[in-house]
Formats: C-alpha cells, sequence, structure tokens
C-alpha cells in the first residue's frame, strides 16, 4: 500500500460538473417559477415576446432540469463516488482523464446549443425528447464518452466487487443509452428531401400509435432511468458514508436492483391508458406500475432502515434529514404513480394537474434533495473546507420542505377538482361546466403552485449560496472527515 | 399463429422466466449465505472504508480465513 500512499482522489471533472448543477439548477427552477406564475397570471406571458410564452419556456424547463440539472448532478457524483468505490484516482490514467474531461465540455456546449435551440422553438415534439438530430447526435456522443470513462475506471479498479452504486450507475447508461436511441430516430426531412425546408428539422421514424408507445416507454424509462436508478445510486453512497452506517441489507439493495430491471421497463404504457393502444397493453402497463413498488419500496426501506438505532443523527445533521426526506418523498411518489397507473383512477387523473403534481413530489422531494445532499457532502471533501452555514442549511431545508408540500397539496386538490368537473354530467347526460369554469376554479391553486415555486427557487439560491461560500471563504480542513460533514 | 399471437405468447413465456429467475435469485442470496459460502453484507462496508489506500474487500466470497473467524 505504500506505493499508493500519495495517490489522491482527482477531483477536477467531480468539481465541473457541479459548477454545471448549480447553474442549471437555477436556471431550470427559475423558468419553472416563471411558466407557473403564468398558469396562475397569463398576462406574465407577454414579457418577452415569443421567447417568453408558456409553449416556448415549457420544454426549456423541462430539458434543463432533467438534461441540465439532474444529468449534471449525476455525473459530478459519478465522478466522485465511482472512484472512492473502486480505490482508484482518475489522475492515474491520462486516457481516463482527457475522456471525461472532454466528456464534460462536450455536454457543456451541447447543453448551451440545446438551450438556444430550444428558445428559438427548434422541437420534434415529443416530450422530454424535444431535441432536434444534430443534438441528439452530441448528446449520443456525450453518452458515449461517459461509459467510456465509466468501463475505463471499472477496468483499472483496486477494489475488484462493485459496490450496489456502481450498478445503478451502470443501469443509468445502459438504460438511458437504448431509450435516447430508439426514441429519437427521426429522418431528417432537408436530406431525404433534397434540400428542401429547414435543415434542423426531422419527422419520427415510428407513426401514429407506435409512436406515442415508444415514445411513452421512453417518457416513462426516462424518469426511470434518469430520476430513480442513478439517485438510488447516490443515496446508497451518501447515506451510509455520511451517517457512518453500512447499508441495512446488502441483499435486499441487490434484489430491489434486479427487481426494478424487471419491472420498470413494463410500465411505460400507463401513460397512455384510455388511448389507442390495445387493451392489453393497457392492463400490462397499470398491472407492472402496481408491481413496480415492490422494489421501490424495498430501496426506500433499506434506506430508512440503514439509519436504525442512529436516528439522532436526524436531528443533529442537516444532511442526514435532507437524505431521509429525499427516501420518504421516494416511498411517496412511488406509491402515488401506481395509484395513478389503475385505470378507473387514472380515468380521473390523467390530463388533470395532480399528474404534474405528482412528478414535483417526486423530483422536487426525492431528485433535487437528494443531489443537493450529495453535493453539500463532496464539497467538504473536493475543496477541503467545511461547509459554510449550518444554520442556512437548516433554514433551506424547511423552506424546501414547505414548498414541496404546498405544490404536491394544491395539485392534488386542483388535479381531482379539475377531473370531476371534467367528468360531471347532469341528469340529460349532458356536461356540466365548460373548459373555462375549471380554469376559474383552480385559479387559486395555481396561484398556490406559483408561490411554492417561488419558495423552493429562494431554497436553491440559499444552496448556491452556500455551496459557493464553502468553495471561497469557509474554514479550510487539515484532513478530510471520515463521515459526517463538517459546517459552521 | 400470426405474428401478433406469437408476441403475446413471446412476452406472456418470458415474464414468467424472469419472474422464476428473481425468485431464484432470492433463494440464491440467502443459500449461499447460509452455507457459508458468500458474505454479501460485509461488501456495504466499500462505501465506508474508501479511501485510495483502504484494503479492497474484492468479493461476496467467504475466505477460508474468515470463514475460520466465524466458526470460532
Amino acid at each position: 500500500m505504500q506505493a499508493h500512499a500519495a495517490l489522491e482522489y482527482d477531483y477536477s471533472v467531480a468539481k465541473l460538473f457541479t459548477f454545471t448543477t448549480i447553474l442549471f439548477g437555477i436556471l431550470g427552477m427559475i423558468i419553472g417559477t416563471l411558466i407557473a406564475a403564468q398558469l396562475a397570471f397569463p398576462e406574465l406571458n407577454y414579457l418577452l415576446g415569443e421567447y417568453g410564452t408558456f409553449s416556448r419556456l415549457r420544454p426549456l424547463h423541462t430539458n434543463i432540469v432533467i438534461f441540465g440539472f439532474t444529468l449534471s448532478g449525476v455525473f459530478a457524483t459519478f465522478y466522485y463516488v465511482a472512484q472512492r468505490v473502486l480505490k482508484v484516482s482518475m489522475a492515474e490514467s491520462k486516457f481516463i482523464m482527457f475522456i471525461s474531461k472532454l466528456h464534460f465540455w462536450l455536454y457543456f456546449v451541447g447543453a448551451l446549443i440545446a438551450v438556444i435551440t430550444l428558445l428559438l422553438g427548434y422541437t420534434q415534439a415529443k416530450e422530454y425528447a424535444q431535441f432536434e438530430w444534430p443534438i441528439d447526435i452530441v448528446i449520443v456522443l456525450v453518452w458515449v464518452l461517459w461509459g467510456v470513462a465509466m468501463f475505463g475506471l471499472i477496468g483499472i479498479r483496486r477494489e475488484k466487487a462493485l459496490y450496489i452504486s456502481m450498478w445503478y450507475y451502470i443501469a443509468c447508461f445502459l438504460g438511458i443509452a437504448m431509450l435516447y436511441l430508439f426514441n429519437n430516430m427521426s429522418v431528417p426531412t432537408y436530406f431525404a428531401s433534397g434540400g428542401l425546408g429547414n435543415i434542423l428539422h426531422s419527422v419520427s421514424m415510428y407513426s401514429g400509435t407506435n409512436d406515442a408507445l415508444v415514445q411513452w416507454w421512453y417518457g416513462h424509462n426516462a424518469v426511470a432511468f434518469g430520476f430513480t436508478v442513478p439517485i438510488v445510486a447516490m443515496i446508497y453512497y451518501f447515506l451510509p458514508k455520511e451517517s457512518g452506517q453500512a447499508i441495512y441489507s446488502y441483499k435486499l439493495s441487490l434484489l430491489s436492483f434486479w427487481g426494478l430491471m424487471f419491472v420498470y421497463l413494463w410500465a411505460g404504457s400507463h401513460h397512455l391508458l384510455w388511448s389507442t393502444v390495445p387493451d392489453w397493453m393497457q392492463t400490462m402497463g397499470s398491472v407492472f406500475s402496481i408491481v413496480l413498488i415492490l422494489p421501490s419500496w424495498g430501496s426506500a426501506i433499506n434506506m430508512l432502515l440503514t439509519m436504525k438505532g442512529e436516528w439522532n443523527q436526524l436531528t443533529e445533521n442537516p444532511l442526514i434529514k435532507f437524505m431521509v426526506l429525499a427516501s420518504t418523498f421516494y416511498m411517496l411518489s412511488t406509491l402515488e404513480g401506481p395509484i395513478q397507473a389503475i385505470k378507473s383512477v387514472n380515468a380521473i387523473a390523467h390530463f388533470t394537474d395532480w399528474i404534474p403534481g405528482h412528478v414535483h413530489d417526486g423530483v422536487l422531494g426525492w431528485v433535487v434533495f437528494m443531489i443537493m445532499a450529495a453535493l453539500f457532502h463532496m464539497a467538504p471533501r473536493m475543496f477541503k473546507r467545511e461547509i459554510y452555514s449550518k444554520k442556512m442549511l437548516e433554514a433551506q431545508f424547511w423552506l424546501q420542505t414547505v414548498a414541496v408540500v404546498l405544490y404536491f397539496t394544491s395539485m392534488w386538490i386542483a388535479g381531482i377538482t379539475q377531473g370531476m368537473m371534467w367528468r360531471a354530467v347532469d341528469e340529460y347526460g349532458n356536461l356540466m361546466y365548460s373548459f373555462i369554469d375549471t380554469v376559474t376554479v383552480l385559479h387559486p391553486y395555481y396561484a398556490i403552485r406559483a408561490l411554492s415555486g417561488v419558495l423552493y427557487l429562494i431554497g436553491f439560491l440559499m444552496f448556491a449560496y452556500n455551496m459557493y461560500k464553502t468553495m471561497t471563504s469557509s474554514r479550510e480542513l487539515s484532513e478530510e472527515p471520515q463521515f459526517r460533514s463538517p459546517m459552521a | 399463429m400470426d405474428i401478433r399471437e406469437l408476441q403475446g405468447y413471446a412476452s406472456f413465456f418470458m415474464t414468467i422466466f424472469l419472474v422464476v429467475m428473481l425468485y431464484w435469485y432470492i433463494i440464491y442470496l440467502y443459500r449461499s449465505e447460509k452455507k457459508g459460502e458468500k458474505d454479501y453484507e460485509k461488501l456495504g462496508n466499500i462505501a465506508l472504508d474508501d479511501e485510495i489506500d483502504s484494503k479492497p474487500i474484492n468479493s461476496s466470497s467467504v475466505t477460508p480465513s474468515e470463514n475460520k473467524e466465524q466458526k470460532k
């Protein structure tokens, strides 16, 4: 072991992705808050001409928070966690270091171009897959580079056993690679027509119901392999490391992993209940969605039981608080999703505000909380300084928790009200309400959602400020903390 | 039998096959640990002891020395 005495983990790429996580987080959440406010106060649509309308900004919001914020967080934590659980430094391979830096810069430039094209209105009009074909090619290259770095690190590892987090990161890589390629198969019309029209324009290779099926197989599994799998990878590393407690049951983590891999891919058709998709496929989507509770709760309960006998840490360490709340929200949203996938419930829930309500208790409560906790844990180790302010961390936690609760409760009420009003008929079978009646009734809930967006955004800015001060002016640490992250 | 019917049977039997595989995996995990061949729980320490110069755990297999310690 003496030969490696001077060797240290190299966090240069993890740091770069940390910066983009914060940058895209702020950008995505500002836009999200603005479009939430636009739904409550429509005059806000006219602030920036065509560039400020809801229809232009909504895809920008979803793509920035998914491909900008979340993926940056996934990459940042990967380049941190992978080195540590594989016990190999990136500094040991110039090739991996070069590839990972290329990965970052291509990702960053690609993401900026993607933002600009969406703002200009170039879209292939598939939800969460709006980017036109040249950007798809850049994304594929970025993904391949990540794969080279990932399997390169695995190839030179000292720790032969792959820790469970690595399995989840690998699943994220393979899952998204498969989904993204198949869903984005399209024909660039400029080349197919011999030079007519815009060079960026393309049409999907699938049509009609097939297109919808492929789209929602992609859409749902983008949630699986982008919002679930890599976030589980994070919590399986950061919760044990921060608390000093090994995972409650490693066997359960393996079992949940394979259960999740097996079940998740079949559930996508629940997005197409009551549509032209074959009935058996709709039923299959519903059934697999219900079964999905088991592996999801298997992971979540494993995370909570990891704290067994150490629950005092919940009151003492705000990072534990963030992670325990994240796994609680994971449980909530993985129960809520299957409930919405039951056909009779879906008949009311489909197309209503309950759906964005569900998505946001998952992403705000689970994904963002976990990524922020992970970056806070990494900061003292990467920048060799303690976390700038514990008080600010506590205040941020409560502010954002209140924001998430306001968001999903308002959308639950709004969604169910909406669903019931759309279906209500009088004694002669005529619809009782017109669309605008529902809009009038829902206005207060939209205003509450906009308020929750403002609160959550303020919390995220507090996180960004705390991180900035941690990087630049916090007290320096003489040695790396083993478990609990030091904070002032 | 047309292609759609074939797809239906293929989907059904693949689901059954994968369910059996998953249950077999659960049994395998617990049985191999009970027999003393594997110790999956020690892999949880990879996250806790993750310094670059700390001793790798390397495998879930129980080494002869670990086996002796367990028997003590």
